[in-house]
C-alpha cells in the first residue's frame, strides 16, 4: 500500500511538471491541444495526490503502526476525528494536506475556466502548475509521508504509536491548519490570474472581476484560520491570551495584512484606472508572504515556540521563492508602459487618498511585524549578536497603527471620489463625531483613564455612527418608495449592492472586534495557594474552592478542583479546571475553566496541588473584560464577508475617469 | 503638485513617527541570545542586559516555592548548569517539564541566579505546536494589576 501511495506522489510530480511545460509551450507557441492537455494533467494531478492523502488517512484510521508517520502522530487510545486530523499533524503529512488542497483549487480553477479566458488561461495554469510542481518535489524527495519502520531489510511495526501532541487534541486546533492553509493555498490563485494578464497585456478589467471572487474567499479562510488560532490559544494554552506575536502567528499575519490592503485597494484600479502597478505588487507580495510563512513556520530560522526538525527543507523554499521573486518582479518592470494609470490623486481629502493612507498603514504595520519577526536573524547576520524583540515593540507599532486605521474605516465610505469639501465633511460626520465624543466623555466620567481604551472604545462609537447612518437613509429611502417595512428594507437595501453594504458589515465586525481587544487594558489576574475548602477573591467575585477529584481513562489522567463561583454575593455555578497528563506521551495539559458572558469572562487555571501544603490547590484566576466581543465581532465579520460574495441584485456599471482628449483655447488674435 | 507636496508631508508624518515609536519598542523589549557559558562569561558590564538563554531542564530540579518557581537549565554539549528561579503571573506552559528544552528571559542577578520574567518551553519532538509561551509582558506592569 506504501508503494502505491509513494506511486501516486511521483506519478503527480510528473504530471504537474508536464502541466507546466506544456501549458507555457501551448500558450507561447498557441498550441491550443497542447493547452488543453495542460489543463487535462491539473486533473491527473488532483487524482493522484487524492489517492496519496486516501492512503495516509486510512493508514492512520486503521492505526497501522508500520507506517513511520502513523507511529509518530497516532496512538490507539485516540478519538477517530484526531486520527484523521494527524493527517496534518506532522511535517509530511501537512505538506501533503497543502499539495492537495493546491491540486484541489487548480482543478476547480481549470474545470470553472475550460470555457473562457482562451489567452489567460494556459499561462494561469502554468504558475499553478509550476508552485504544484514544487511542492510535489517536496512530496517525493524531501518529505515523504510514506517512510515505513525498516529493521534490517525487512518492514516492522510497533505496538502503539504515540500520538497526536495532547494539546492539538482539541477541535479549534483540529481545524486550524486546513483553515490556514486554504487561505495559503488560494492566494496562488488571484496571483496566477494577475501574473497571466500581466504576461499577456489582457486588460485589468478582466482579471479583477474574475479574481474579486477568489480573493475574498481565500482571504476569508485566512481570517478563519487566524482567529482559531487565537480561539485555541485563549481556550487551551492557560494564560488568558490570544496572541503572542510569536514568529508563527506572524507569519500567519503577514499575507493577511498585505491581502486585505490588495482588496481594498483593486477597488481604486476598478472604480478609478489608477494603482495598477501597486496592485500588481500587492498581489505578488500577498503570494509570496503565503509561501514565506509557510517557510518560516517549518525551517526553524527564527526560534518560536513550535518545535522543529533540522532539515533542508529551508534551502528549498528560499530557491522557490528567489526564482518566482526574480521572475515576477522582471515581469513587472518590463510591463510598467501597460500598468500606467488612468488618473491622478487630486486632492488628499478624497477617497482615493483615504484608501491611500489604508495601503500606506496596513503595509507599515507589515513592514514593522516581519522586520520585527526576523530580528534574530538580521541582526545575527549584521552585528554577529542573535537579538530579539518580543511584544512591546510589536503593540507599540500596531496599536497606533490599528487605532488610525479604525477612524479611516469610519472615514472612508463617506468621503468623496476626488476632491472632497470640509463642508460636506461637516456634514456627513456631524452624528458620528458627537457619539465619539459622548462615549469618550461617559468613559471620562466612569473613571477610565486608559489612554488607547478612550481612543478605541471612542473611534469604535465613531464607525458604528457610520455605518448605522448608512443602512438607515438607505433602508430609510426604500422603505418609503416602496412601501416595505423597515426590516425588508434593509434586506433589500443590502441586496442590491452586496459589496458596499456586505463591506458595511464587516468594518462592523471589525469595530466589535476592537471593543474586544480594548478590553484587555482592564485585565485582572491573581495566583493563589487555597485550602481545600476556603476561598478567595478577584473583581467582583468570590470563588470557593470546594474539592479536589481525580481519576483516569486510557488516553489521560486527570485532576480537577471543583471551584463554586459567586459573583456580588448571588451563586453563579461551578467551574471544575482540570489537569491532565496523557498516557501515551506523558504530556501534562491544563483544561481551563472559563465562565463566557459579554461584559467579562472569569477564566480558571488548575496550576497544581501545592508541594508544601499537600491539602492546597494552587488556582490562577483571571477577569478579562469584553474578551467575549472578538469572538462576536468575528461571526459578523464573517457573515458580512459571505453578504459580499452574494451577486447584487442590480448589476453597476462603474463609471471610470478616462482622458480623452484635451482642448487648448487658442490665444486670441491681437486687437 | 500642491497636492502631491501636502500628501507627501503626511506620508513622512505618518512614517516619522511609526519609525520613532519602532526605535522605542525595540529598545524597551531587545532581548540578546546567549548561551548559558556565554552567559557565566559575560563581563560585569553587560550585566544589566535582558538576555534569553536556552537549555535542558535538569530532571528533578523544579520546585515551587510559594509563588516563584526555582528550576536548573543545562547546556547538552558543555555540561554547564545555571540556577533559574520564575516570579511571573503567569502559568507555566504545559510543555515545560523534566528533559525539556527550555527558554527563559530575563536578567542575570549578582549572586548568579537567573531571574526570569518569562518562560516558555518546547517538545523535544518535530513540527509539533509546544506553544505554552507565558505572556511577554514582564516588566511593564499592566494599567490594572489586581488589587488583592
Amino acid at each position: 500500500m506504501e508503494t502505491l501511495g509513494a506511486f501516486s506522489l511521483l506519478l503527480a510530480l510528473c504530471l504537474a511538471a508536464y502541466a507546466f511545460l506544456a501549458s507555457v509551450i501551448g500558450g507561447w507557441k498557441e498550441k491550443p491541444f497542447l493547452a488543453e492537455s495542460a489543463r487535462r494533467a491539473v486533473y491527473g494531478v488532483f487524482v493522484m495526490l487524492t489517492a496519496a492523502s486516501a492512503i495516509l488517512v486510512y493508514a492512520l484510521m486503521t492505526s497501522d503502526f508500520r507506517f513511520a508517520y502513523v507511529a509518530e502522530r497516532s496512538n490507539r487510545a485516540m478519538p477517530a476525528v484526531y486520527k484523521f486530523a494527524a493527517w496534518w499533524g506532522g511535517q509530511e503529512g501537512s505538506l501533503l494536506l497543502w499539495s492537495w488542497m493546491l491540486s484541489l483549487y487548480a482543478a476547480i480553477v481549470a474545470w470553472t475556466n475550460r470555457a473562457r479566458h482562451r489567452r489567460l488561461m494556459p499561462w494561469v495554469i502554468a504558475v499553478l502548475a509550476f508552485t504544484q510542481t514544487f511542492f510535489c518535489l517536496l512530496n517525493v524527495f524531501v518529505e515523504p509521508p510514506f517512510q515505513m519502520l525498516a529493521v534490517g531489510r525487512g518492514v516492522t511495526s510497533v505496538a502503539d504509536g504515540n500520538g497526536l501532541n495532547p494539546l492539538l487534541q482539541y477541535w479549534l486546533m483540529a481545524i486550524h491548519p486546513p483553515a490556514l492553509y486554504l487561505g495559503f493555498v488560494g492566494f496562488v490563485v488571484p496571483f496566477a490570474f494577475a501574473f497571466a494578464s500581466l504576461l499577456t497585456r489582457e486588460p485589468g478589467e478582466a482579471w479583477i472581476a474574475t479574481t474579486r471572487r477568489w480573493s475574498l474567499v481565500t482571504w476569508g479562510f485566512l481570517s478563519i484560520g487566524i482567529m482559531l488560532g487565537q480561539g485555541w490559544a485563549y481556550a487551551v494554552l492557560g494564560w488568558g491570551g490570544y496572541w503572542g506575536w510569536d514568529p508563527v502567528e506572524n507569519a500567519s499575519l503577514l499575507p493577511w495584512i498585505t491581502g486585505t490592503a490588495f482588496l481594498h485597494s483593486v477597488m481604486m484600479q476598478e472604480k478609478k484606472g489608477m494603482m495598477k502597478v501597486w496592485n500588481m505588487v500587492l498581489i505578488s507580495a500577498t503570494y509570496f508572504l503565503c509561501i514565506f510563512g509557510t517557510f518560516l513556520t517549518r525551517s526553524g530560522i527564527v526560534s518560536s515556540v513550535h518545535a522543529f526538525a533540522q532539515s533542508s527543507l529551508g534551502s528549498w523554499f528560499v530557491g522557490f521563492l528567489a526564482v518566482s521573486i526574480a521572475v515576477t518582479v522582471f515581469l513587472i518592470l518590463r510591463r510598467l508602459d501597460f500598468l500606467k494609470s488612468e488618473s491622478h490623486l487630486e486632492s488628499v481629502l478624497s477617497r482615493e487618498s483615504s484608501f491611500l493612507f489604508n495601503n500606506l498603514l496596513l503595509l507599515a504595520s507589515c513592514f514593522a511585524v516581519l522586520w520585527g519577526t526576523l530580528f534574530p536573524v538580521l541582526t545575527e547576520a549584521l552585528v554577529g549578536e542573535k537579538i530579539t524583540v518580543g511584544a512591546p515593540f510589536f503593540n507599540k507599532v500596531n496599536i497606533p497603527i490599528g487605532l488610525a486605521l479604525l477612524l479611516l474605516t469610519g472615514v472612508g465610505p463617506l468621503i468623496a471620489w476626488r476632491r472632497s469639501s470640509w463642508e460636506s465633511l461637516k456634514r456627513a460626520f456631524r452624528w458620528p463625531v458627537l457619539a465619539m465624543g459622548l462615549t469618550m466623555a461617559a468613559l471620562l466620567a466612569f473613571g477610565v483613564r486608559h489612554f488607547y481604551a478612550l481612543v478605541s472604545l471612542g473611534l469604535c462609537a465613531f464607525v458604528a455612527a457610520t455605518v448605522v447612518m448608512e443602512f438607515y437613509k438607505g433602508a430609510r429611502s426604500i422603505a418609503a418608495r416602496n412601501q416595505m417595512n423597515f426590516l425588508r428594507a434593509t434586506v433589500e437595501l443590502t441586496h442590491r449592492n452586496t459589496r458596499r453594504y456586505g463591506g458595511y458589515l464587516v468594518h462592523m465586525g471589525i469595530v466589535l472586534m476592537f471593543i474586544g481587544y480594548t478590553g484587555s487594558a482592564f485585565n485582572k489576574d491573581t495566583t493563589e495557594e487555597v485550602k481545600i475548602g476556603s476561598h478567595f477573591r478577584i473583581g467582583a467575585y468570590e470563588l470557593h474552592v470546594k474539592e479536589v477529584t481525580d481519576g483516569s481513562n486510557p488516553n489521560y489522567s486527570w485532576q480537577r478542583a471543583v471551584i463554586a463561583v459567586h459573583r456580588n454575593g448571588e451563586y453563579a455555578g461551578d467551574l471544575r479546571p482540570e489537569r491532565r497528563v496523557y498516557a501515551a506521551s506523558q504530556q501534562p495539559t491544563s483544561e481551563v475553566a472559563i465562565r463566557r458572558r459579554l461584559n467579562e469572562d472569569l477564566y480558571l487555571n488548575f496550576a497544581s496541588m501545592s508541594q508544601s501544603d499537600p491539602e492546597a490547590a494552587i488556582i490562577q484566576a483571571y477577569v478579562f473584560p469584553l474578551v467575549s466581543w472578538i469572538w462576536i465581532g468575528f461571526y459578523v465579520l464573517l457573515f458580512g464577508t459571505v453578504v459580499c460574495l452574494i451577486p447584487s441584485k442590480v448589476k453597476y456599471a462603474y463609471p471610470k475617469t478616462q482622458v480623452v482628449g484635451v482642448y487648448e483655447r487658442q490665444p486670441e488674435a491681437a486687437q | 503638485m500642491k497636492t502631491y507636496v501636502r500628501f507627501g508631508v503626511l506620508v513622512a508624518a505618518i512614517l516619522g513617527t511609526l519609525a520613532w515609536l519602532a526605535a522605542s519598542g525595540i529598545r524597551e523589549s531587545k532581548t540578546y541570545y546567549k548561551t548559558i557559558s556565554e552567559l557565566k562569561s559575560m563581563p560585569q558590564s553587560e550585566a544589566g542586559k535582558r538576555v534569553r538563554v536556552t537549555g535542558d531542564v535538569v530532571a528533578g530540579s523544579i520546585r515551587r516555592e510559594g509563588a516563584a518557581v526555582r528550576f536548573q537549565i543545562c547546556e547538552k554539549e558543555r555540561g554547564t548548569t545555571l540556577n533559574v528561579v520564575y516570579t511571573g503571573k503567569d502559568p507555566l506552559p504545559d510543555t515545560f517539564r523534566d528533559e525539556a528544552q527550555a527558554m527563559a528571559d530575563g536578567k542575570l542577578a549578582p549572586d548568579g541566579t537567573f531571574h526570569a520574567s518569562s518562560i516558555a518551553a518546547k517538545c523535544p519532538s518535530k513540527y509539533e505546536a509546544a506553544p505554552g509561551k507565558a505572556a511577554p509582558q514582564p516588566l511593564n506592569p499592566g494599567p490594572s494589576r489586581s488589587s488583592l
